[in-house]
């Protein structure tokens, strides 16, 4: 590799010249950057400056520079050399937009900045140029694990859009959930009549496509790799047949919540007490004509009953809406309004839900003459030829009853997830620890496992809440939290068939992403792009296994020697292994416990009795960066007092930081994460959450050094919080004036 | 009248939706009715109501015959035309309103004495006899429709009222002796006698 020379460039356009001494940054740059390179310009991001840049790195062979001027997160695109390692000092966002105007606050500006530029030198000296994952590879090619309704639209759509597709259905033939309906809710205009399901024709092009291969009566028995490069033993009827992927689509759907377990509406006392796919079967035998019940009875009165073991705040059933059944019972009802109008029809319903273009569908519904009645079903039973279904009327505010020949009650769905992660992991542990039942439930349970991973973190995806596979609700529904594969449709979250294709749609174009990122050594979402990845030194490693447990992705296997291992192509680069480290021995070229930590030492720390504190704010560079940075934006002011240094994620901070921070003299140490827990808006899911844990453990290493404990504190900042964040630096400023200098000046 | 009530009940036993759908001025819209409740919270009377249109559709489906057509809810309609013009679904609310109330009076199952209908009754008996309304005698039958001592009471207290409007011309104390009519009250009889025949038809009363 060449020589490193550095260089800095100072700008002072966009008023930086006129509130700032930019000359003075300047050498601040020189004597302390120790840049071997300073050039100053009015206009840093316009044509001639950047041409200046270009010319040092093609010219000068410089190799690192520090670009003293707007926040990283602005002109990305003018500062953009792909070829050299690039620190930026923030000097507009984060110096003069932030701090107070005038001459009384000059000298405070001035430090604030000159230690800005300090930190960006200092960090481009640690850096090296990310040259992309080394381990990359190029299969294209994807797997959809099931041939229902979900997987085929993937598979379909993928196909359309140039990639190779293999199929994995468990079934003899494809179809799953869609094949048992007799019809569908409408999709198209004028959402007023049941429609076909469009299988047969949907099958028939996926059976036929050149691109897709299709196994059917199979399984998966084993899945191992990375993006790019996963291998998949297929269990068919001939034995097992290895196929080579680059990504995966799991579209492995639902099946209904159990009847019996809902006695006392009916289920599994009464044969005139079904569910919703039993009427479905119904529906198909009856082709069109009168329905008939099991017994060959013709129906004249049928109730439906919603949220049958749904919505249920008891905690016996399941607590979540399924979000089609409203809609499922408005079609079967047209059912038998289609086949005879005579037949009495009752949906019962406490809130009837009909998104999308269902209030057509609803009010169609209601034309035919079915029934919707408000009310609260609490017993069906069986009573003479038929059921009685007593309930509480909710707008006529009674108990009363209906006699019906059928009922049929609107149970939800329950995903086909896989092996429970949170249920595993436990077992495992107690396995490996020797104990012969752990080990007989392990067997167990891997029998459930749907994509047989051989992960270190277990066999399938983890699942979000209520047995759903992941996704990251509020900021990128699609995504997973194991790299290259995503969940789609009712697999991921309860849905109907309409968002199921869409799902499966976004699915696909997610699985494409990911493997041509990976073909190119290169991030997946959300650092999508990245070309840096975790660099480990395994002579330093103590086999703690804290990086194997704690990354989010699932991304560390362990080598037969249990040194963890590595798979960059399922790496999101959050670096909260790098964090959780406590030998530090993982690091990324342009991102390691040095880069931070030598900004962290490289300011110029005035001395206890300078009534100057010096606090450091590590902020998530997702949300609490950006908030900051708009903080200045929007003229929030807050103190001149803090240095702040973007992290990946809070995930990736490593508790040395905050330890040498507080040695070297800083008066307090804020850290502002996403908010993490049940609602979490961390990108790396995991990463703030396991850093409120460890930031948790703080307080010992601060009484140790016979700190404070307000010396250190946490924040969940959300991107829209820019007002917020002033506030609680100024507070936070104020209080650590309240409690005084840190003694621990001058002690190095 | 009670006749038409027996008949009406042999003929729909015990689906009242049917009944009101095919018997009650846009009665079809009830089963249209998504209870959304916004009619009981727009009506300016809403809460003198015993029941509100909302649960009168509600009452009608669940086959509330008696209930529905006993109630003097219906009657209690100002047709102020909230509810009409706030209804999500569209329901010709205050048409209805009068549809079941003129439904509930043709089989007699309507309150009586209700005022409302007292009021329209006499209204329409004015009206119908000579193509013009009485606006004298009409006040007057309002007057005394609660007995003589009632009605003395109540020509007392609006006699200054009553003075002044026929000062100003307003009120023509000959009314009281026949009073005007349209040029041919017997055509009228006859149109009002083919419309309710066509009604009846169209409604399936037999009497
Ligand atoms: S913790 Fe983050 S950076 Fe480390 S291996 Fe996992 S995904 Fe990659
Ligand atoms: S506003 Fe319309 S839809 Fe809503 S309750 Fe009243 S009549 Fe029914
Ligand atoms: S029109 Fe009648 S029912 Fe409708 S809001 Fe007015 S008074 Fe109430």
């Amino acid at each position: 590799m060449a020589e490193m020379k550095t260089a800095a460039y100072i700008c002072s356009g966009c008023e930086l010249g006129n509130r700032l001494d930019v000359a003075q940054l300047s050498k601040i740059a020189q004597k302390e950057g120790k840049m071997a390179l300073v050039r100053e310009h009015a206009f840093l991001c316009n044509e001639e400056g950047v041409q200046m840049i270009r010319d040092d790195i093609e010219k000068e062979a410089v190799t690192h520079i520090c670009i003293a001027a707007c926040s990283r997160r602005s002109k990305t695109e003018a500062f953009h050399f792909p070829t050299v390692a690039i620190s930026r000092a923030n000097l507009r966002e984060g110096v003069i937009w932030g701090i107070a105007e005038g001459e009384q606050h000059d000298e405070v500006r001035q430090e604030m900045a000159g230690d800005y530029v300090r930190m960006g030198c200092a960090e481009v000296k640690k850096m090296t140029l990310p040259l992309g994952n080394p381990n990359h590879a190029h299969n294209k090619r994807l797997l959809v694990v099931g041939g229902g309704m979900s997987g085929m639209t993937s598979a379909l759509e993928a196909a359309e859009a140039g990639y190779d597709i293999v199929i994995v259905e468990k079934e003899a033939q494809l179809g799953g959930w869609a094949a048992k309906l007799w019809k569908r809710v409408p999709f198209k205009q004028p959402f007023a009549e049941p429609q076909d399901t469009g299988l047969a024709e949907l099958a028939g092009k996926v059976s036929s496509h050149p691109r897709i291969s299709v196994y059917l009566s199979s399984t998966i028995a084993e899945t191992s790799g990375a993006p790019g490069r996963f291998s998949v033993q297929v269990k068919g009827a001939a034995g097992i047949t290895t196929e080579e992927v680059g990504g995966i689509v799991q579209a492995t759907g639902f099946t209904t919540y159990d009847i019996n377990k809902l006695p006392e509406l009916g289920g599994g006392k009464s044969a005139n007490v079904i569910d919703q796919a039993g009427m479905e079967a119904l529906a198909r035998t009856a082709n069109g004509a009168a329905i008939k019940r099991a017994d060959g009875k013709e129906v004249k009165s049928v109730v439906f009953v919603q949220c049958a073991g749904q919505r249920d705040e008891s905690g016996t059933h399941l607590p979540y809406c399924s979000g089609h059944c409203c809609a499922t019972s408005v079609k079967q009802a047209m059912y038998f309004k289609d086949a005879n109008p005579q037949v009495d029809t009752v949906v019962m319903y406490t809130d009837l839900r009909l998104p999308g273009m269902g209030e057509d569908f609803y009010r169609s519904a209601q034309q035919k003459g079915v029934i919707f009645t408000k009310g609260k079903v609490s017993t069906v039973a069986a009573s003479g030829d038929g059921c009685e279904v007593k309930f509480r009327d909710l707008i006529l505010d009674e108990d009363t009853a209906l006699n019906a020949d059928l009922v049929v009650l609107a149970t939800g769905q329950v995903p086909t997830a896989g092996v429970n992660l949170e249920a595993w992991n436990p077992i495992v542990t107690a396995a490996e620890g020797g104990s012969a039942e752990a080990k007989q439930q392990r067997v167990e349970m891997q029998k459930t496992s749907v994509l047989n991973l051989n992960y270190r973190q277990g066999p399938d995806m983890p699942q979000l809440k209520n047995g759903f596979n992941d996704s990251h609700f509020i900021c990128f529904p699609y995504e997973t939290r194991r790299t290259g594969i995503y969940a789609a449709g009712p697999v991921r979250r309860p849905m109907d068939m309409l968002q199921a294709t869409e799902d499966a749609t976004g699915a696909a174009l997610k699985a494409i992403q990911t493997v041509e990122n990976a073909s190119l050594g290169r991030a997946a979402h959300p650092r999508s792009g990245d070309l840096s990845y975790p660099i480990v030194r395994l002579e330093g490693c103590t086999q703690c296994k804290r990086c194997t447990v704690e990354c989010p992705f699932g991304a560390i296997d362990e080598d037969e020697r249990r040194f963890p291992q590595f798979n960059e192509s399922r790496c999101r680069r959050c670096g909260t292994c790098m964090g959780a480290c406590p030998v530090r021995v993982i690091s990324f070229e342009n991102y390691s416990v040095d880069t931070v930590g030598n900004q962290i030492k490289s300011i110029d720390m005035p001395d206890e009795f300078s009534e100057k504190p010096r606090i450091l704010i590590l902020a998530c560079e997702n949300d609490a960066y950006p908030a900051l940075d708009m903080a200045g934006l929007q003229h929030h002011v807050y103190s001149a007092f803090v240095r702040a240094i973007p992290v990946r994620c809070m995930g990736s901070v490593n508790t040395i930081w905050i330890t040498d921070a507080l040695n070297s003299g800083y008066d307090g140490v804020m850290t502002m994460g996403c908010k993490h827990g049940d609602n979490y808006q961390c990108h790396f899911v995991k990463g703030s959450e396991l850093a409120n844990y460890r930031l948790s453990k703080i307080e010992d290493n601060l009484k140790q050094m016979g700190l404070e404990k307000e010396r250190v504190i946490s924040h969940e900042v959300a991107i829209t919080d820019s007002a917020r964040v002033a506030e609680l630096i100024n507070d936070y400023v104020a209080k650590i004036q309240e409690i005084g200098m840190s003694p621990m000046k001058g002690f190095n | 009248m009670t006749n038409a009530n027996q008949q009406a009940v042999a003929l729909y036993s015990n689906d009242f939706l049917r009944e009101v759908e095919e018997r009650v001025e846009e009665g079809e819209w009830v089963k249209m009715c998504m209870q959304c409740g916004v009619c009981a919270g727009s009506c300016p009377l809403g809460n003198a109501w015993q029941h509100t249109p909302q649960k009168l559709f509600m009452m009608i489906r669940a086959g509330k015959r008696e209930e529905v057509l006993t109630s003097d809810s219906m009657w209690m309609c100002t047709s102020c035309y909230n509810c009409i013009v706030r209804c999500p679904r569209k329901l010709p609310i205050t048409h209805i309103m009068h549809g079941l109330a003129n439904y509930a009076h043709r089989l007699n199952l309507a309150p009586k004495g209700q005022p409302t209908r007292e009021v329209a009754r006499l209204f329409w008996n004015s009206l119908a006899k000579t193509g013009r309304v009485n606006e004298l005698k009409f006040s007057l039958a309002m007057y005394f429709k609660d007995g003589i001592v009632q009605g003395i009471k109540n020509a007392m207290a609006m006699q200054s009222i009553g003075l002044a409007l026929v000062m100003t011309k307003r009120l023509n104390p000959m009314e009281l002796f026949g009073g005007h009519k349209c040029k041919d009250p017997g055509s009228l009889h006859k149109m009002i006698a083919k419309a309710r025949e066509i009604e009846d038809r169209k409604k399936g009363f037999t009497s």
